[in-house]
């Protein structure tokens, strides 16, 4: 098929501030073809599509599709050229119905009368020609993460896009989901609609896509076929330089830090409840946690640091059984957590990077006396913090929420590997974090289970679970696998994740 | 039309931006005077007179600021921990309620025994009066906006049944009024032939045991965090339970020694007008003075300046004197914007 | 005469429908303001301006609906104030709403002593009389009681039906609840999500500001300083009792004018033991208990009170 550009985006520049998000990129993509858009996290790929779609307005560049200009700044204008967004993060309303959700926005406003029968019957030819079912009268907030996935594509191609853009679209899935889900992209292919997928997975990109495109600190740096380049390539383009990976030393194991004896816990929109859960964590080992989120990783997380109280089963940390469970308790027996969510739970986004470093231990002899705070302790032991864990701000004083994410998360492990504690959970440690600070994360925790911490690590990378874990167990609903050593091939692990091999007893 | 983070603001601009608010506030507010057939800066000019001209004025600017101190105070250690106390109106008269029923006869003390006894109880009043919003709100989710704003009503009603009722003062010629507070109650005047009572000194002791509290203990760090984020001071082992009851009895308290200092430093008796508004002015003291308790008496004192100016102006150039409340909520609004674009440019595509 | 008796009375009930008129108003709008994501704090002052302003309209020689009308576009110019503040520059809801209440009843106080600088009571107008429908309002007792009230009165039944209609079937309807649920997912469909709220919010503060204007035009003939009272804040109470369902609001208005009815009675006619206050606490009461127990399961809409900035990091 001759090439011809259904898109062409040329000259792009957009200023955060001082920080240039994406700086002169130009980008075509050709009619019936994949294209992936490569980058790791802060790269600018999300920034560009959002600029496409019409979130964001470009400080300089433009937009031609189908070779007439696309007005900046409106989503409206892009569904119209038959652009359409399949977001990282759900554009859903969970109080509405899958139907109520896809028919948004498609009827005129002022219209007498919404005709949920024709909109109905188009869905249901969408649905079974794409082969992608969701009851269209359910309520999105009862719908599980792929559900809603679904809804999101149907969404898109509701509205007859004939360029479809995906923003990370496996962040949330099994490997054999995603698989069925490139498949379903290579059907729209055939049929004649163009698609860009964002993503940082280079085994995705070799085995989906038809052309890519690397960007890094917002600027383009590699454009080629795909056939015509490698992992590798694809890779040092990414990064820019080898960054030195983090390595594991396997560390004979020492006591046991941490037993779940028959754990039952729930709590409402955490996902699948915790059923019988039992598992065992040493000193100096790092056990991982494989899963698609959803299927009982929030509840352990929540159960470890505090939040949530167990209706049945016992925790024993370090040989006590831990009664009553609140986040002080936890700190105070020697559990230090990394919460998945760094801006929400691990932060106290208005206060200074010094607050947030003292927020568990300024009520310790020390750093307060007779309820007033010590803050030449406390601003010492910051400046000692923020050497050590390399945390760049502008200072002490420095609103946390200006951080970057990679300086966030060393704020927290500071806060955390700084108590000494003999149990560490990293819920997610990496997420959205780029290559350098993975590694240094990566790093403070395998020195963390060096100095004889137990690490329970809660991850849906399984390229860091197989890195960095000395066993991996597999999470489904609210139910834990036999441990795994890190040798097993990750298929059948991807089997696992998605309740296969589980028996009823849920062990596989 | 787009709005971009500032990346900085200089001081200049952050104390200026309100003073800027408040000329405009004042400058918009000269066009109902000129409605009114007078000269805006005359108006003006009666207007400081009024309220700062002599020792008198200052005195009387000074004496309606007192209860304002008490309930700005209020207001800003409550909204700090994201506690909207709405409630301020209701706690005030809790306060003077309280007082009226242990300081009419039922209890006497010597004078320096008695008024401390009286705030004291009156703010206990107060403080466990707000802790029922606050544990519905903790408990049942139920918004305290609302349940507060709700329940200054409630008070109010009752406060009404019992001036025309129980409490209605036989002496008082069919006023509806409760018996006056005794003697060794009612709080010395500080300055001769004023009105300016010991209220304003307990006022200024407490703006500044608030802002020592909020700014060098580890409770005041506590309602910071719990009012940034909820969620992580829970995650980081913060008592928030105990964080939560100990600002809604300092809100409450708060607002009902503003009751209390009324009720024993100006009137000396209960009445149904005892407080037009203060719960509410409150509010306004509070955010102009962006929650800084030493910052309240600042705003506090310009809110009263505003009122007795507006006061006297009316009377001087025949205007009715609502004039002082519409320039309060424009200065609010004005304020409210100044504070904003510190932090925003406005970009015009 | 008992209490009980009361109920038995045309008379009372006639009341009670006249009373909610006003909470029917305001309840709509507030419900459409927050349904599209937005708290308006400011209903009470919108409705001093309304009552107001629709007195001043018909005093000044203008027709009844003449008035309304006046009172809508005055309702709506103070809910673009509020709509500019708290949708395009996303400042607190709280503190906006609060300044536009103060605004609202200081201005009107102001105004209306401007224009009647000297009089001890207030002249009064020609209110409207209320309609006697053919046929339904000789039915027994729901005759009078529903098919008697002034023109205004019906229109607020109306207003239920059609904001339920709206909110629920049209195309308007669903962009609007979107809007106050999850407001990127409107931007991502096309949808202007500032340029609804700030409709929604208009709207909704023209309703309330007609409700304020029944106050003098038809309930009573003539403006007092102080009128409105309550029941701006008695609203935002059954917006969140109702769950924010037209049908649900239309009952609570019902049921708190029934208590306003009774304690007026209480007052008037001594049957009572108790004290008239504590019947007039009582609507504020229920309102806490019925904000209690819907709270627990409130379907509130998920953008309430978050401000949508758009292209923000």
């Amino acid at each position: 098929m001759p090439n011809t550009p259904v898109l062409r985006l040329c000259g792009i520049t957009k200023y955060f501030g001082p920080l240039a998000a994406n700086d002169d990129i130009s980008l075509t993509l050709n009619a019936g073809e994949m294209l992936a858009l490569l980058g790791e996290n802060g790269a600018g790929k999300t920034t560009l599509m959002s600029i496409l779609f019409g979130h964001y307005v470009a400080d300089s560049g433009t937009v031609e599709v189908q070779g007439e200009a696309l007005p900046p700044g409106s989503p409206r204008a892009a569904l119209t050229a038959g652009v359409g967004m399949v977001h990282q993060h759900f554009t859903l309303a969970g109080n509405m119905t899958v139907l109520e959700n896809i028919m948004l926005g498609t009827e005129p406003l002022w219209g007498f009368r919404r005709n949920s029968a024709r909109a109905r019957a188009k869905l249901g030819a969408l649905m079974e020609r794409f082969q992608l079912r969701v009851d269209p009268f359910a309520m999105v907030r009862g719908l599980s993460v792929g559900e809603r996935q679904r809804v999101e594509i149907l969404k898109v191609l509701y509205r007859d896009a004939r360029i479809l853009i995906l923003d990370e679209p496996t962040a949330v899935l099994t490997p054999q989901e995603s698989d069925h889900l490139f498949a379903t992209l290579r059907e729209l292919v055939n049929q004649g609609v163009s698609v860009i997928f964002i993503t940082h997975k280079l085994r995705e990109v070799m085995a989906a896509s038809d052309r890519c495109v690397v960007l890094r600190h917002g600027r383009v740096v590699l454009e080629t076929s795909t056939k015509a380049t490698s992992a590798e390539e694809l890779a040092k383009a990414m990064v820019g330089a080898s960054i030195p990976q983090a390595t594991r030393t396997p560390h004979p194991h020492g006591e046991e830090v941490l037993f779940l004896d028959r754990v039952n816990a729930s709590a409402p929109d955490r996902g699948a409840s915790l059923n019988e859960l039992t598992l065992s964590v040493r000193a100096h080992e790092i056990l991982g946690i494989a899963g698609v989120s959803g299927n009982g990783q929030a509840l352990l997380a929540d159960l470890l640091s505090g939040l949530v109280a167990p209706a049945g089963g016992n925790i024993v940390l370090r040989g006590q059984t831990v009664n009553h469970l609140t986040p002080a308790a936890m700190i105070r027996a020697g559990v230090g957590r990394v919460p998945d969510d760094r801006t929400g739970t691990g932060l106290v986004a208005d206060m200074t990077v010094m607050e947030n470093l003292s927020t568990e231990i300024y009520r310790l002899p020390g750093f307060s006396k007779r309820g007033m705070l010590n803050f030449k302790a406390l601003a010492s032991r910051a400046a000692q913090l923020m050497d050590v864990f390399d945390i760049r701000c502008a200072g002490p004083d420095a609103p946390v929420r200006k951080l970057s994410g990679g300086n966030m998360q060393k704020l927290i492990l500071g806060r955390v590997l700084s108590q000494g504690p003999h149990l560490i959970l990293a819920n997610q440690p990496t997420w959205g974090l780029d290559v350098g600070a993975t590694a240094a994360v990566h790093q403070h925790l395998l020195d963390a289970a060096r100095r004889g911490a137990g690490v329970i690590l809660i991850s849906e990378d399984l390229d860091e679970l197989f890195q960095l874990s000395d066993r991996i167990q597999v999470m489904y609903q609210g139910r834990l696998s036999a441990p795994q050593d890190t040798s097993v091939d990750r298929a059948r692990l991807g089997l696992m994740m998605s309740g296969q091999t589980f028996d009823h007893r849920g062990a596989a | 039309m787009r709005l971009e983070p500032r990346e900085s603001v200089a001081l200049g601009w952050q104390v200026g931006a309100p003073l800027l608010a408040v000329i405009i506030a004042m400058a918009l507010c000269s066009g109902l005077i000129l409605w009114a057939g007078a000269s805006p800066l005359s108006a003006w000019g009666l207007l400081l007179k009024g309220a700062l001209g002599s020792t008198f004025a200052l005195t009387e600017t000074l004496t309606r600021a007192t209860p304002l101190i008490f309930t700005g105070l209020a207001v800003a250690v409550a909204f700090r921990a994201k506690l909207w106390n709405i409630g301020g109106e209701g706690q005030f008269y809790v306060g003077a309620c309280m007082a009226t029923w242990l300081g009419t006869g039922l209890i006497t003390l010597p004078a320096w025994l008695m008024i401390p006894f009286l705030f004291l109880t009156g703010a206990l009043a107060g403080g466990l009066f707000l802790l029922i919003p606050t544990w519905l709100k903790t408990q049942l989710k139920a918004d305290e906006v609302v349940t507060t704003l709700l329940l200054n009503f409630v008070v109010l009603l009752v406060v009404n049944w019992l001036v025309f009722g129980p409490w209605k003062d036989p002496m008082a010629m069919g006023w509806p009024q409760a018996a006056p507070v005794i003697d060794q109650a009612m709080l010395p005047i500080l300055v001769p032939k004023s009105s300016l009572h010991l209220g304003f000194i307990l006022a200024l002791a407490c703006a500044l045991l608030m802002w020592w509290m909020m700014r060098f203990t580890i409770w005041g760090f506590e309602i910071r965090a719990v009012g940034a984020s909820l969620k992580a001071s829970t995650f980081a082992g913060m008592p928030v339970r105990a964080t939560i009851i100990r600002t809604a009895l300092l809100s409450g308290g708060l607002a009902a020694m503003a009751g209390v200092s009324e009720l024993c430093g100006v009137k000396g008796y209960l009445t149904l007008d005892l407080s037009p508004g203060f719960g509410y002015s409150g509010i306004v003291v509070a955010m102009l003075a962006a929650l800084h308790p030493l910052g309240v008496v600042l705003s506090a004192i310009f809110i009263a300046v505003i009122y007795i100016g507006a006061d006297s102006m009316s009377r001087a150039i025949n205007i009715s004197n609502y004039i002082a409340d519409v320039t309060t909520a424009v200065c609010l609004l004005m304020v409210l914007l100044a504070m904003f674009l510190t932090r925003y440019r406005i970009r015009w595509k | 005469m008992d209490i009980l008796s009361l109920f038995l009375e045309t008379g009372f009930w006639l009341a009670m429908v006249r009373m909610a008129t006003p909470l029917i108003f305001g309840t709509m709008g507030e419900l459409i303001c927050e349904r599209a994501g937005v708290l308006n704090l400011g209903i009470k002052g919108i409705m001093a301006a309304g009552c107001m302003s629709g007195w001043t309209w018909v005093f000044l020689g203008g027709t009844l609906w003449g008035g309304v009308l006046f009172a809508a576009c005055v309702g709506a110019a103070l809910g673009l104030l509020h709509a500019v503040f708290t949708v395009h520059l996303g400042l607190s809801q709280h503190v906006t709403g609060l300044g536009i209440t103060m605004l609202g009843v200081s201005l009107s106080s102001f105004v209306f002593r401007m224009v009647l600088p000297q009089v001890t009571t207030p002249p009064k107008i020609v209110p409207f009389a209320p309609l006697d429908i053919p046929v339904l309002s000789t039915l027994p007792f729901i005759g009078p009681v529903l098919f008697s009230q002034t023109a205004l009165t019906l229109l607020a039944f109306i207003l239920v039906g059609v904001t339920a209609y709206v909110l629920l079937r049209t195309p308007l309807g669903l962009a609007l609840r979107m809007v106050g649920e999850n407001p990127l997912a409107a931007e991502a469909q096309g949808l202007s999500v500032l340029g609804l709220r700030t409709g929604a919010v208009m709207v909704g503060s023209a309703f309330m500001a007609v409700g304020g204007a029944f106050l003098t035009l038809a309930a009573f003939d003539a403006f007092y300083i102080g009128m409105v009272n309550g029941r701006g804040w008695i609203c935002i109470a059954l917006v969140v009792f109702s769950s924010w369902k037209p049908g649900k609001a239309l009952l609570g208005a019902l049921l708190f004018a029934a208590f306003d009815a009774i304690q007026m009675r209480v007052q008037q006619q001594s049957i009572s033991a108790i004290p008239y206050q504590f019947y007039l606490m009582l609507p504020y009461l229920c309102s806490i208990l019925a904000l209690i127990t819907m709270s627990r399961k409130a379907a509130y809409p998920k953008a309430l009170l978050v401000p949508f900035r758009k292209g923000e990091r």
